[in-house]
């Protein structure tokens, strides 16, 4: 199978990327699928966190482009799954530290040893977020039901179009998925916020998952640990499903309803 | 609360695990972070004097902050080549006569600390 570049992409900040660039990397993982994960926030370094191997970075991508460090001096395995693997970003170096020429050279050297090449973006529709979708083949749009959000998702599908490796040599388009996060079914119902089929019509691109707004995903973030990888968590189900979608495999939605709690439930269940 | 939340405290007490976590990423991001505002600045200058005594290269004089706890320590390592070690054809450098120094300093290493830096 030829290697896969995912990028997870939102235009704006904070709806929730690298959170889902966590979950669908080890969620692949989980699948079997060999996977790294590659942190292109430039400056503000955060995946590492996400991940959970903070105190484990040595060398960085900037490191691995300049020719510093070698990719395998650089690259973390994960200590849950032995087919994770998570590429830090530089702390210290400005984001134009990032050469095309050079990120295409490391992704070119990562396709032989990974299935999946899963891209955590930088918010905006700079530099760093351009040169992220520049070698997608395929896009995760984050996005939240929320007006700001969609607008900017709507923005960078347009960049992925017409400024993506794919769209500037003719070749077939990167596919593009949706994936709306941070959805409460509750404020839906109340008419507080966008339904997904709203969101969907505005947006007109297949979605590739819904995920509840959960305890859980702050829990995980605590403790360094993707959401998939706590079973118990809704949101990490819903990350799950999602990854089945993209290999290809049909999963009914869920999560999509008002949860009504039993008594019982509220005393001793988790969200 | 919920029941189980309040019979098992540390069930749910991820917060204190993120706490902790960002206290040690932070303490080390801080003390790299506020160093190389002087630092290249104070190489220039270093180069500048030391170079009027001895013929000196850009990349031979380093210097770094080390930090654990309470102790900083401000490492300047100048390497020198044994072999071309010559004064500099000017007044100070004549007067001092230069003795060979049993100076064997290499290049920082980077990647871990200083060994008069207590590990933890």
């Amino acid at each position: 199978m030829a290697a896969k570049v995912i990028v997870l992409t939102s235009g704006k900040g904070g709806v929730g990327k690298t959170t889902s660039a966590a979950a669908v990397a080890a969620g692949l993982a989980l699948r079997g699928h060999r996977t790294v994960v590659i942190d292109f926030d430039v400056g503000l370094r955060n995946l590492d966190l996400i991940m959970g191997c903070e105190r484990r970075v040595v060398f960085d991508f900037i490191n691995v482009i300049n020719g510093d460090a070698k990719l395998n001096q650089a690259l973390i395995k994960d200590k849950r799954n032995d087919s994770l693997y998570v590429f830090p970003t530089s702390q210290t170096r400005d984001k134009d530290a990032l050469k095309r020429d050079g990120v295409e050279r490391v992704l070119e050297e990562l396709r032989e040893s990974f299935d999946y090449i899963v891209c955590d973006s930088p918010a905006g529709i700079e530099h760093g977020a351009i040169t992220a979708l520049y070698f997608a083949d395929v896009a995760i749009i984050v996005t939240n039901p929320e007006v700001s959000s969609v607008r900017d998702s709507d923005r960078i599908i347009g960049i992925l179009a017409s400024k993506s490796r794919r769209a500037e040599h003719n070749l077939e388009p990167v596919a593009v998925h949706l994936l709306l996060t941070r959805y409460s079914p509750e404020r839906v119902e109340r008419g507080e916020m966008l339904a997904i089929e709203d969101v969907k019509e505005i947006l007109s691109i297949p979605m590739l998952g819904v995920i509840p707004e959960s305890e859980s995903v702050l829990r995980a973030s605590n403790t360094g640990t993707p959401v998939v990888f706590d079973g118990d968590s809704p949101a990490g189900q819903a990350y799950l499903d999602a990854v089945g979608r993209l290999l290809g495999e049909e999963r009914e939605m869920r999560f999509l309803k008002p949860e009504r709690r039993s008594f019982f439930r509220s005393l001793f269940g988790r969200a | 609360m919920r029941l189980l939340d309040f019979l098992f405290p540390e069930r749910r007490n991820t917060a204190l695990i993120a706490r902790d976590r960002l206290k040690i990423v932070l303490a080390h991001e801080r003390a790299s972070r506020d160093a190389p505002d002087f630092l290249p600045a104070l190489q220039k200058e270093l180069l500048e004097v030391v170079g009027r005594y001895v013929e000196l290269r850009d990349e031979m004089l380093r210097v770094n902050v080390a930090r654990a706890g309470e102790t900083s320590l401000l490492e300047i390592n100048v390497e020198l080549d044994g072999a071309t070690i010559k004064p500099v054809g000017n007044g100070a450098a004549a007067a001092a006569k230069p003795k060979p120094v049993p100076v064997t300093v290499g290049p920082p290493d980077r990647g871990s600390p200083p060994p008069w830096v207590k590990p933890g």
